[in-house]
């Protein structure tokens, strides 16, 4: 039998994983893996697992793991990375940790610059509790808070996560919107966070476009279509904000000057 | 509790007791005394009545605070009201003749009441700034707890640095002290 | 390495806040984390005035909560981290003080007690010795260290850092707005001098070697799938504090052997229920003192050892009962009568424990 392929970075004796089957948990986390083995800093990645499903991920991979509260990830991966540098540290957290619960924390550590790795994983509700509206439940969406769909004259509009940060962060942030249906976006943006905080640049965060069929109660046809289709009406993907080259950008050219002579002073 | 020696002093924000109560609580522990001060403080970070509670003994010090004073030093009518608690049949109670308050409010049970010019006589014969060393040398005098010189090496220790500039200032301060001390002991 | 911050013995004369920064320092601790309180404030102001001359950190985070939780990332890192808070500060720090307790991290708080409920006052009180003792949704795996003097708070402030890294168990010095902002006499030391150990930190997560190849990876967490993975868990750390609350229980007592009346009160409030009880003895009367030094765990074999042998106690504290509680608790069984003084929120001079204990003896 062929098994699928593990980054070498996964601990393989916790799998299979806890998530629920179609989660765009395991996505990320297999994209976070790829990251973490082609840049070869296992023994340097501490990993902070937020509360909400993202707790499940607390013995994934062969990496020195914090599990912390419910939205204070960012605070104790600050902690680590203030203490020791040389850490790379990188958060891990719901939109409602991140956005709610938990948002005092994101946009100070934005503000701040901190030299972290942020991934939210934005799955429109919270799982874990059961399918409650979040700040990214999108207007309309049916959720165990907001059965008959979300109205935004009394609960807002979804919020703007990677704007906001792109926003309140300073030079030097890298800033980027993925989903799971295009894998390899996802690694690269993720990836790219993790260097950014290597290099010292600044604060580095990725909001994940992600899936949840329990809450969602959706199909896998309807599942991939609610993320490729009806979430990418409100979060863009892309890249939202990145460092400025260090260095002017050398570009090819074939101009040719031609040679002139120069007249000598009589 | 009943060896040491206990100061409450009050006034309006700017009239210096907070840092009169200090220099006598650092001179006593210069000389080697227990010695305890404490501000108090609110939600505002100026105005309003400034209290200083100093004791000084040779004996470690129990609480922070207490009920009555052995000097109780009010510098203003508002700060004469909120210090009259302090004030028992033992205590001294010194107070400026610039207050305007009626006779009858003045505490009647303290030991002894001694009013002073201290506002008259800096703004006419030193200076107003050193208005608080008057009020130190009054402290200085009626209880003695600390001696005259101690009370002026703790100046020139708090002051130095200003006295190096502006030398009048140094003459200035010592004056204040001993026209303090001598209003007091001339009153009693 | 940085100059060694305090050589020999000193006699100084500082505010408590001021007292706080220096021990910590002495303390080897290495970084600060904190958000602006009154009265806790001025230990920021120290610590990072002294910060660049020691080698020193210091984040000012953007609330309690974040202050507590950097604090426990410092501390995984391996770090001496410490955070200094107050009245609706401490209740924000509770959340990170039971990760703390859950994950065992030696973590130091320094509590500067204002009034309470609510922001109530900005001075001084004696009412966060429940949240600081239990706080938090757990069962008060804790130690708590409750100082009465600007000397007790630089001794104790170093022990608390020994403390937490010697048993692992979040360790808090208790003081109040009173010993904050106060001035008074102390002599600050070396410890090392003294012959004192400096408890070493280390790392609890990033050591050395590749995880999952040349070690096991750390993992910690503070949730679990089953009812009887966290009984287990709770259960070792119960017998594990039982079994160090000997050690680390103490208390201060005199006059017991033949009181009638023991004169209980802890902090700043035992301070005047010494000198009272100092003053009543050399007036003939058999009054005992009996403080409790740690609050959490308290020294319960000498506490019940002596309120059984008096006829009252008197509980003096600036609190509505919070000392008095843990007191009954630890006193169960015992017939002695329980007399209060409480004043929440308000100091509690000798005069006033005088006064009450004259009054008991009369009736």
């Amino acid at each position: 039998m062929i098994k699928p392929s593990m980054p070498k970075s996964w601990r393989v004796d916790t799998k299979p994983h806890k998530f629920c089957p179609g989660c765009g948990h395991g996505l990320v986390l297999k994209a976070l893996g790829q990251a973490i083995d082609e840049l070869d800093i296992q023994d340097r990645v501490v990993f902070g697992c937020d509360i909400g499903c993202s707790l499940l991920a607390w013995d994934f991979f062969n990496v020195d793991t914090v599990q912390t509260h419910h939205g204070r990830t960012n605070p104790v991966m600050t902690g680590i990375k203030r203490a020791n540098p040389d850490l790379i540290c990188i958060g891990y957290m719901g939109d409602g940790g991140g956005y709610a619960i938990g948002s005092q924390h994101l946009v100070n550590a934005a503000t701040r610059n901190e030299k972290i790795t942020v991934i939210l994983v934005n799955n429109a509700q919270y799982g874990m509790t059961g399918g409650q509206m979040a700040p990214t439940t999108l207007p309309g969406m049916k959720t165990e808070t907001t059965p008959y769909g979300r109205d935004v004259d009394s609960t807002g509009y979804p919020c703007q996560g990677p704007e906001m940060v792109a926003a309140i962060t300073r030079e030097g942030a890298y800033v980027a919107r993925a989903t799971v249906v295009k894998p390899v976006p996802l690694k690269n943006y993720i990836k790219k966070a993790i260097q950014n905080q290597m290099e010292g640049n600044g604060f580095s965060f990725v909001e994940c476009l992600s899936a949840c069929p329990t809450n969602w109660r959706t199909n896998n046809v309807e599942t991939i279509n609610f993320v490729e289709n009806e979430m990418t009406k409100y979060y863009h993907v892309g890249e939202i904000k990145v460092p400025p080259p260090k260095e002017p950008l050398k570009v090819k050219t074939w101009t040719k000057i031609p040679a002139m002579e120069v007249q000598k002073n009589g | 509790m009943a060896n040491a020696i206990k100061i409450v002093m009050a006034g309006e924000g700017g009239q210096g007791v907070q840092s009169v109560a200090e220099i006598i609580a650092e001179a006593a522990n210069e000389e080697g005394k227990e010695c305890l001060y404490i501000p108090n403080f609110g939600v505002e970070q100026r105005g309003g009545v400034s209290v200083a509670y100093v004791q000084i003994s040779d004996e470690a010090i129990g609480a922070p605070k207490f009920n009555t004073g052995d000097i109780v030093v009010a510098l203003s009518d508002r700060a004469l009201y909120r210090t009259k608690q302090y004030v028992g049949p033992q205590t001294i109670f010194v107070y400026d003749t610039s207050i305007n308050v009626p006779k009858e409010d003045l505490p009647a049970n303290a030991a002894r009441i001694l009013g002073i010019p201290a506002v008259e006589i800096s703004k006419n014969e030193l200076h107003p700034r050193v208005f608080n060393i008057i009020i130190m040398g009054a402290v200085v005098g009626a209880t003695s707890v600390i001696s005259r010189e101690d009370a002026k090496r703790a100046i020139e220790h708090k002051l130095g640095a200003k006295f190096e500039k502006q030398p009048k200032l140094r003459d200035q301060n010592f004056s204040a002290i001993d026209r303090g001390i001598e209003l007091v002991t001339k009153a009693g | 390495m940085s100059e060694k911050p305090i050589k020999g013995e000193k006699r100084v004369f500082l505010t408590g806040n001021e007292v706080v920064a220096w021990a910590a320092v002495a303390a080897e601790a290495d970084i600060m984390f904190g958000y602006p309180i009154t009265p806790q404030n001025e230990i920021m102001h120290y610590w990072t005035r002294m910060a660049p001359r020691f080698n020193k950190r210091f984040l000012q985070t953007e609330d309690e909560i974040s202050a507590g939780f950097t604090t426990n990332g410092g501390v995984l890192a391996g770090l001496k981290a410490f955070t200094a808070t107050a009245g609706p500060g401490n209740t924000l720090m509770q959340e990170p003080i039971s990760m703390a307790e859950m994950m065992r991290l030696p973590v130091v708080t320094i509590v500067q007690q204002r009034g309470g409920p609510s922001s109530a006052t900005v001075i001084y009180s004696q009412q966060e010795v429940t949240l600081t003792t239990h706080g938090g949704n757990g069962e008060g795996m804790r130690v708590v260290y409750s100082t009465a003097s600007h000397q007790e708070l630089y001794d104790y402030t170093i022990k608390a850092f020994n403390t937490a890294w010697k048993y692992r168990f979040p360790t808090f010095v208790l003081g109040d707005g009173y010993q904050a902002k106060m001035r008074e006499p102390l002599t600050i030391y070396d410890p090392e001098e003294r012959g004192i150990e400096v408890v070493p930190s280390y790392k609890f997560i990033g050591g050395a070697g590749k995880p999952g190849v040349d070690r096991p990876p750390v993992q910690l967490r503070n949730i679990y799938n089953m009812e009887e993975e966290l009984l287990e868990v709770l259960e070792e750390q119960f017998a594990e504090f039982g079994k160090i609350s000997p050690d680390v229980a103490e208390c201060e007592y005199f006059g017991c052997e033949d009181a009638e009346i023991v004169v209980t009160a802890h902090g700043v409030v035992a301070r005047g229920a010494k000198s009272a009880v100092k003053e009543l003895r050399e007036h003939g009367l058999k009054v005992g003192y009996f403080r409790p030094i740690t609050l959490r765990p308290l020294a319960v074999k000498e506490l019940r050892d002596i309120f059984s042998k008096a006829k009252k106690v008197l509980v003096a504290e600036s609190a509505n009962g919070q000392l008095d509680q843990l007191l009954k608790y630890a006193a169960y069984g015992l017939t002695t009568e329980m007399v209060s003084l409480f004043k929440p929120g308000v100091g509690i001079n000798s005069e006033d424990i005088y006064d009450k204990v004259k009054t008991m003896l009369e009736n």
